[in-house]
């Protein structure tokens, strides 16, 4: 039994929200659905920023995006008069030298650049993305200069990472390891010994014997700075969570019909009720469909077969007949498996609208292949809503 | 045509989509011929190895899987950071014990979500303590080891992780740690292999992969091209056909020869269809030239009808091990 999906109306959502996130696991196409949400809501009217975190070259290409200055740029081509689109491509190391740099006096800030535990944190640990990207977010909306942001998400272990990384980077900075970590930087030498518990001084004890004097001392005099500089990462990173949860804030989750991406979409689908936050709509890129569903792929089959049985005198009309014949077979097993992954989704997740996109025969690298994936997302090709007055 | 017969370590990275862990699981069923013992890991967290053998949830600990293809026999791990951290500080520092205190001030958390890197360095350095674990009496307890690896956007930090934690500690044991994983990820005994698709995507990441990891002087194995479909048209007259140059009249009469009843509606959808067909073997043509340009070994697996069941896993298995995996 499938039941089908909530409707929902992509074009009212674009030209009401105020911050778009597209969710989803890796390869669904978050990137290509979030630049094209984008520039149907731009070509609308609205003024929009596109906030990507990693989109294919050729993509990137065709929105400007070749100067990696971590700041949103106009993309040109958007076929409007009173909308606008910028987009930009976070650069997780910059956005994070950018805070550094703004909160501490330019020789602290010079240390913390040049710490290797800072280093490290702020181009590879898996969460500093996630975490820049919700900063990111939150100094494009403080800048008041769009009606509506959309961003993607970065690609993720999973697609819950970008829900809990931030928190968990802002608990990390702020928690008790922290304030563990900073005591040998404040108290030094054998006063510290008093001080503190033997909990602390075997906790101590074992990280020196693991990772080393000296990394420790980076690390601690790491920690330090980044507290005198931060004060409430925690708060920081509550501020940026408590957008997400503000009126204005919808969120548009990423999947194509295979059972992990479905998987995951549904775990993000719970997860979004559980924390209150609200779900515009799933949208199911790559689904196929058939021109002609009347034939079906029995019957289409058995016709190939017997052309393939009796070819025509030279083979020419015959043979290409029924090439195409098991063309349209593949396709429609394709579609029928794809309405299928479909029709569980929504069966297991009724109230849940969903938007189907068909497979594109090639990749998006233009403005026009993302207006037309825009057209399939709202209803029909204009794009541009006639302005309430 | 064991052309892979010197590496313990098959690491198995690709994009998002292209079916990695599937293939991951395909090369341990592959490896495990007649007598030998195939440890399949995963490091995400995400249970797909549970998923594809339709089993409970992994624990940390080793467990019988499947049978390989050849007779062998199939291991597999999840691999938790958390526990790999509790494990490795018993065995080098015999502070089981001070796990669970540590655990209460966020040290455990600390060291296995935040700490810079170091979640990858426990996760790499369990899967070495797999691949050179030794058998009571003498040699190798798994004939080979296949790491389901986190995607290849990421691969080739994950696997240096420990070449940077080097860097950051001078020494101590970590440092010796990180020293001996690196040795084992940079020798012969290693190969990388990638997963992709004949997509522009895939391949784009696949050819930056293989550039990443040849900076950072780590080994790169096969290319493995995932979900490959047969083409259905004739190939001399796919240009014609993805240019919307079919001959319509000659398919219409085809059509009506084969006692179907047509109309202009559905020739043009098939028509339609057929160009889609055409232009995306074209697609994948290109593709297939770019990874070639690679010069690593290629095997091809077919796209499975209905995603990933076990007949299928061992159909790609015997796909690898005729490509030259045994």
């Amino acid at each position: 039994m499938t039941r089908a999906p909530a409707a929902v109306d992509v074009d009212e959502l674009l030209d009401t929200a105020r911050i778009l996130v597209c969710c989803g696991s890796g390869g669904v196409g978050k990137t290509t659905t979030a630049a094209a949400l984008a520039l149907r809501a731009a070509e609308r009217g609205r003024q929009v920023c596109v906030l990507t975190i990693d989109p294919a070259r050729r993509l990137a290409q065709s929105m400007g995006l070749t100067e990696l200055d971590n700041t949103p740029r106009a993309v040109t081509g958007v076929e409007s008069n009173a909308g606008s689109l910028d987009a930009m491509m976070l650069d997780m190391k910059r956005t994070f030298d950018e805070i550094v740099l703004a909160h501490a006096d330019p020789a602290r800030a010079q240390q913390i650049l040049a710490n290797p535990f800072y280093v490290s944190l702020s181009s590879s640990f898996a969460g500093t993305q996630e975490y820049m990207a919700m900063e990111k977010l939150g100094q494009l909306k403080a800048q008041g200069r769009w009606d509506l942001i959309v961003v993607d998400t970065p690609p993720s272990r999973s697609a819950l990472d970008f829900l809990d990384a931030p928190q968990r980077l802002g608990r990390f900075l702020d928690g008790r390891m922290i304030r563990l970590l900073l005591a040998p930087a404040k108290a030094g030498g054998r006063a510290y010994m008093k001080v503190f518990t033997v909990g602390l001084s075997m906790f101590t004890n074992v990280l020196t014997r693991i990772i080393g004097a000296q990394a420790l001392k980076d690390l601690s005099v790491f920690v330090s700075s980044l507290e005198s500089m931060f004060g409430g990462f925690r708060e920081r990173a509550e501020h940026t969570y408590r957008l997400l949860k503000e009126p204005g804030t919808a969120f548009v989750v990423v999947a194509v019909p295979e059972r992990d991406a479905l998987r995951e979409a549904a775990f993000f689908v719970e997860r979004l009720s559980a924390e209150q936050m609200p779900l515009a709509t799933v949208v199911l890129n790559r689904v196929h469909r058939s021109g002609a569903p009347t034939l079906s792929r029995e019957r289409s089959l058995a016709a190939a077969e017997s052309l393939a049985a009796e070819p025509s005198a030279d083979g020419g009309e015959t043979s290409l007949a029924a090439a195409v014949l098991r063309v349209h077979a593949d396709r429609m097993t394709t579609a029928a498996r794809d309405q299928r992954m479909a029709g569980q989704f929504s069966g297991a997740h009724p109230g849940v609208p969903l938007v189907e996109v068909a497979a594109q025969a090639e990749d998006v690298h233009d403005l026009d292949g993302l207006r037309s994936i825009g057209a399939e997302l709202g209803s029909g090709p204009e794009a541009s809503a006639p302005l309430a007055g | 045509m064991s052309r892979f017969a010197g590496v313990k370590l098959h690491v198995v990275s690709g994009k998002g989509g292209t079916g990695k862990t599937t293939v991951a699981a395909a090369l341990a069923l592959a490896l495990a011929s007649e007598g030998r013992h195939v440890l399949l890991t995963e490091v995400e967290g995400r249970q797909g190895i549970a998923q594809l053998f339709d089993t409970a949830p992994l624990p940390y600990e080793e467990r019988r899987i499947a049978s390989g293809v050849g007779g062998g026999e199939v291991y597999a791990l999840a691999v938790d950071p958390e526990a790999a951290l509790l494990e490795y500080l018993e065995m080098f520092y015999n502070l089981r014990r001070a796990g669970s205190a540590l655990k209460k001030l966020g040290a455990i958390d600390f060291a296995t979500t935040i700490a810079p890197g170091l979640r990858d360095v426990l996760l790499t350095g369990k899967v070495m303590e797999a691949a050179t674990r030794e058998r009571r009496g003498g040699g190798r307890l798994y004939d080979a080891v296949v790491l389901d690896a986190p995607p290849t956007g990421r691969i080739a930090r994950f696997l240096n992780v420990n070449s940077e934690v080097a860097g950051l500690a001078r020494m101590g044991p970590v440092r010796q740690q990180a020293d001996s994983v690196m040795n084992l990820l940079r020798s012969s005994r290693t190969a990388v292999h990638l997963v992709t698709l004949l997509e522009e995507m895939p391949v784009q990441e696949t050819v930056d992969a293989v550039t990443e990891l040849g900076e950072v002087g780590l080994p790169t194995g096969a290319v493995l091209v995932n979900m490959v479909r047969e083409p259905l048209l004739p190939a001399a007259s796919l240009d014609d056909i993805a240019a919307g140059r079919i001959d319509t009249g000659e398919l219409a009469r085809g059509l009506k020869r084969a006692g179907l009843d047509i109309t202009d509606t559905l020739v043009s959808a098939l028509a339609g269809e057929a160009a889609d067909h055409a232009g995306r073997v074209l697609l994948e043509r290109r593709e297939r030239t770019t990874l070639g340009e690679l010069k690593l070994p290629m095997v091809e697996l077919p796209l499975l009808p209905g995603s990933a069941e076990l007949s299928g896993l061992y159909e790609l298995a015997r796909r690898l091990q005729a490509g030259g995996f045994a």
